[in-house]
């Protein structure tokens, strides 16, 4: 699939580039000539309009980092300015602030229709581990972002998430205070924290062009989990799905536009319009949203050791699911109790960020006293947690191998084309599990 | 199609988790109907002007505004912005307020601190010298500034409007902590200080005693001085100071929205049209 | 755009619409989603002009009493110096006095300052060749000198001599009453 070369260098400037710099044969390889599954859906459009995140990142925290004071007298100050004197500062902060959240809810969309679609399988799972590298460290990115202002969430998460370092044994105090760089979170820590926001959306960049490399190399899974077989099965990259996928971006910016401009603090917590205080902390400390799955699994631990072990357990499984999964077939659409389970673990994830929200004793169902359990009433959100969270790992450590092994999965069809051409009435879950039928 | 509802209920429900967590034991905001809500509003310039008198007049007392100075009050969608004065600092309404208000600076030649009237391009000044003075003089408790309030309060306008006006005598059984006051919108918890029956009322004590009272700033538009009147003046001042390019963000934000929705649509039809002979 | 479709995908090709729409179509998305990123272009370009409370700081109000006969006070205003002179009768005789001498950039002195406020000079201090700040007493005219690359200027402000191309600028100002001046 890689390798082979159709572009023709139609002028004397582009021959004489293409032999000492083929960057253009590069260009028209891997975004216009580059043969793409024709059955993707909408749900393979997330990577193009991940990349659109990326740059919008990149391009808004370059212009912040000219007005933003990475120190602790001038931080919230600065962003205020930003906000106020700054032309144009409350779009370009807005789109930031808020563009992070909509990098997750791209990121999360891309991971599940991996997820479903079985694109980490072989020969993928490589593109799948850097995709999982890329995820890291966005998390890390986002979490020193929000450290940036310096209000009284960016603060004490700051504090809750250094700390966490601090349960291992041994050399936890010793990495908090590296971390620190003094005995608490301080200027020091902020400083560290904007140099390196400002460096790790670089390296994402990096990972992401392995991670379009990669793909290049293995070409695009697909809704049918099926390889692609001949030419038929294909249409070029442009301009097929460089349409396709700017229309799923104009639709991303319309949800992206209406935050920015009608509700640009709904996605953030009034807490961080109160400047720093490391001597009063907030009543409710709440991460942002997209980390609240993860937060709910640490308090579902009583053990602080165990329940960071846990939190990171969770993201390190993703690393190891190519092996976990036992199938031989890609695609959940021709597994149909594997999908069940699928959508099961969908709602875990939904239930964990909605208990990362909420207190560990809050009721699930308001008003309704039922019994102890160990240490948290059972109609807890702890507890509530902790079913979600057992689930979480099953699903990976138990379910994917087990089922790979025992189910029976649905014929799938011979190539791509076939469902296509037989116009899917053969296919007892094509009807209703065939996206393009939706798009 | 059904998937991504799942995906945006998703998104519904992970933020329900955030505003659900300050729902303590006070009583919900009462909410108003401002002219500044919903994708068209706008501030209304009259009633600024008079939420700043009550600031100026009730609240600077205590409370700072660092990061407000005296030309935003001119700048465009200000409560003093006038069309004729497109520079903020020769609004001659800024001016004559700035010129009320003194702010200290370094005598160049002396060294010694001095006092002169304030410009338009001076801050507010602060009440107090610096943090321990402002506690010292408030019974140990520290005004917040109020430069970024609205946003730093959940429930917004509608929360410092029914703080404001919603001050009421202790219920029977409650002991107020001498210093503290009791108001049931306030985040807190009182049930350590009821000695009643079932269930402790609603709502916390503030340091703050109640401040308004019924022609206790006289507006100048001659709107009737009610408590109601002040608290929502203040509310709606604050919200536009704490978000003085509202209305800039919301008129760019509706154009965004129609012009994204025209690509939209004609990238729609190109897709339909690039893609009508593929089998997929 | 639309040759590419064609040519990209040549078996679905033939059909029996009229090209000029199709064309249309394409174009119109194509030039629509260039309009949309101009349009995000130009805050980013925008951010970095002068902020709100930079261009505050931009006019300063100045107490002349507070400078003496043959005195100058140097302000701070727009980030760069501002040259406040008293002049002398002296000085502002030498500098009629060559108005009538061969100039490199021609200007009376009658000019350079306010009307009736000859013993008021205002001068943005930065040397116009590459913005060193001039020093007053030096050079060969009894103005000020520049000791980066040596350019000359007379009591009025005007280049006599050394590589700058003009005169010491003056900025926009006026007088508010006989001893206050706002200077921008």
């Amino acid at each position: 699939m890689s390798g082979h070369s159709n572009y023709i260098p139609k002028t004397g400037f582009e021959r004489w580039l293409d032999a000492r710099l083929p960057i253009a044969r590069l260009a028209y390889d891997s975004l216009v000539d580059f043969p793409t599954p024709k059955n993707l859906n909408y749900w393979y459009t997330f990577g193009g309009i991940l990349a659109l995140c990326l740059g919008i990142q990149l391009v808004t925290g370059i212009v912040l980092a000219m007005h933003y004071v990475p120190h602790v007298d001038h931080a919230f100050a600065s962003i205020e300015r930003i906000m106020r004197d700054v032309n144009y500062g409350w779009l370009i902060r807005y789109m930031h602030s808020n563009g992070a959240s909509m990098f997750f809810i791209a990121v999360y969309a891309h991971m599940f229709r991996g997820l479903y679609y079985g694109s980490y399988k072989a020969p993928r799972e490589l593109l799948w581990i850097l995709g999982c590298v890329i995820y890291l460290l966005m998390m890390a990115t986002a979490f020193m972002g929000y450290v940036l202002p310096w209000g009284q969430m960016s603060f004490h998460g700051a504090v809750v998430i250094t700390n966490l370092f601090g349960a291992l044994p041994l050399i936890g105090q010793s990495i908090t205070t590296w971390l620190w760089g003094g005995f608490a979170v301080d200027n020091a820590t902020l400083n560290r924290f904007f140099s390196l926001h400002y460096l790790m959306p670089f390296m994402i960049a990096g990972v992401v062009i392995l991670h379009v490399w990669a793909l290049h190399v293995t070409g695009n899974n697909n809704p049918t989990g099926v390889h692609v077989q001949s030419k038929a099965d294909t249409v070029p990259f442009h301009p097929y799905y460089t349409v396709k996928d700017g229309f799923a971006i104009a639709l991303f910016m319309l949800m992206f536009a209406a935050f920015v401009f009608f509700s640009p603090n709904a996605l953030g917590h009034p807490d961080n319009y109160i400047p720093a205080n490391p001597l009063v902390t907030p009543a409710h400390i709440v991460p942002e949203w997209y980390f609240l799955p993860f937060y709910a699994i640490l308090r579902a631990v009583p053990d602080k050791l165990m329940g960071v072990l846990l939190m990171f357990g969770a993201i390190a499984v993703l690393f190891i699911l190519p092996w976990l999964d036992t199938s031989r077939v890609r695609s959940l659409r021709y597994r149909p109790t594997t999908r069940m389970y699928f959508f099961i673990f969908v709602v875990a994830c939904l239930v964990l960020g909605f208990c990362g929200g909420r207190l560990p004793d809050d009721y699930v169902i308001p008003g309704l006293k039922s019994f102890q359990l160990l240490d948290a009433d059972l109609n807890s959100m702890v507890w509530l947690s902790r079913f979600a969270t057992a689930y979480y790992f099953a699903y990976f450590l138990i379910i994917l191998p087990v089922m790979g092994l025992t189910e029976n999965p649905l014929s799938q069809p011979k190539s791509i084309s076939e469902p296509v051409l037989s116009h899917s009435a053969a296919l007892p879950v094509g009807a209703a599990a065939s996206p393009e039928k939706r798009g | 199609m059904l998937r991504k509802c799942l995906a945006i209920a998703a998104l519904g429900l992970a933020l329900a988790g955030g505003p659900a967590l300050a729902a303590g034991s006070q009583k919900e905001p009462r909410t108003v109907e401002w002219s500044f809500n919903g994708p068209f509003g706008k501030f209304d310039r009259a009633q600024l002007q008079r939420g700043f008198k009550v600031y100026r007049e009730v609240c600077a007392a205590c409370h700072s505004m660092d990061l407000m100075s005296f030309r935003n009050l001119g700048q465009k969608g200000g409560p003093f912005y006038d069309p004729k004065y497109p520079n903020p600092n020769d609004n001659p309404d800024v001016k004559t307020i700035a010129k009320d208000f003194e702010t200290s600076e370094i005598d160049q030649e002396t060294g010694d601190i001095v006092k002169r009237p304030a410009t338009p391009a001076d801050r507010f000044p602060n009440p107090y010298p610096n943090e321990a003075a402002a506690r010292a003089g408030n019974g140990g408790a520290l005004p917040p500034d109020f430069s970024t309030l609205s946003k730093a309060r959940m429930g917004g306008a509608d929360y410092i409007y029914s703080l404001l006006s919603g001050y009421s005598t202790p219920p029977a059984g409650l002991e107020v902590p001498s210093g503290q006051y009791y108001n049931p919108y306030m985040l807190g918890d009182v049930s350590a200080f009821w000695k009643g029956k079932g269930h402790a009322p609603p709502g916390g004590f503030i340091a703050m005693p109640p401040q308004l009272a019924a022609d206790k700033v006289t507006f100048d538009d001659d709107t009737k001085s009610t408590i109601d009147q002040q608290a929502r003046d203040v509310a709606a001042f604050l919200t536009w100071a704490s978000e003085p390019k509202m209305e800039e963000r919301k008129a760019f934000g509706v154009g965004a929205m129609i012009y994204l929705l025209i690509l939209a649509g004609l990238l729609y039809m190109s897709y339909k049209r690039i893609w009508r002979n593929v089998a997929h | 755009m639309a040759d590419s479709v064609t040519g990209a995908n040549p078996e679905h090709g033939a059909d029996g619409d009229d090209p000029s729409r199709r064309d249309f179509i394409h174009i119109a998305a194509g030039v629509a989603a260039l309009g949309a990123a101009a349009t995000v272009a130009w805050p980013v370009v925008d951010q970095m002009n002068p902020a709100g409370d930079t261009l505050a700081l931009a006019s300063v109000e100045f107490d002349l009493t507070k400078v003496q006969l043959g005195q100058s006070v140097t302000i701070k205003w727009r980030g760069k110096p501002l040259f406040i002179r008293h002049r002398t009768g002296a000085e502002i005789a030498a500098a009629i006095k060559d108005d009538k001498a061969v100039l490199r950039d021609p200007a009376t002195d009658e000019v350079r300052h306010k009307p009736g406020k000859a013993e008021w000079l205002v001068l943005i201090g930065t040397c116009t060749h590459l913005g060193c700040v001039p020093t007053f007493g030096g050079g060969d005219y009894g103005g000020w000198f520049c000791p980066c690359h040596g350019s000359h200027y007379d009591t009025s402000g005007r280049i006599r001599k050394g590589p700058a191309p003009t005169n010491l600028e003056v900025p926009e100002y006026a007088f508010l009453s006989d001893t206050v001046v706002k200077v921008g």
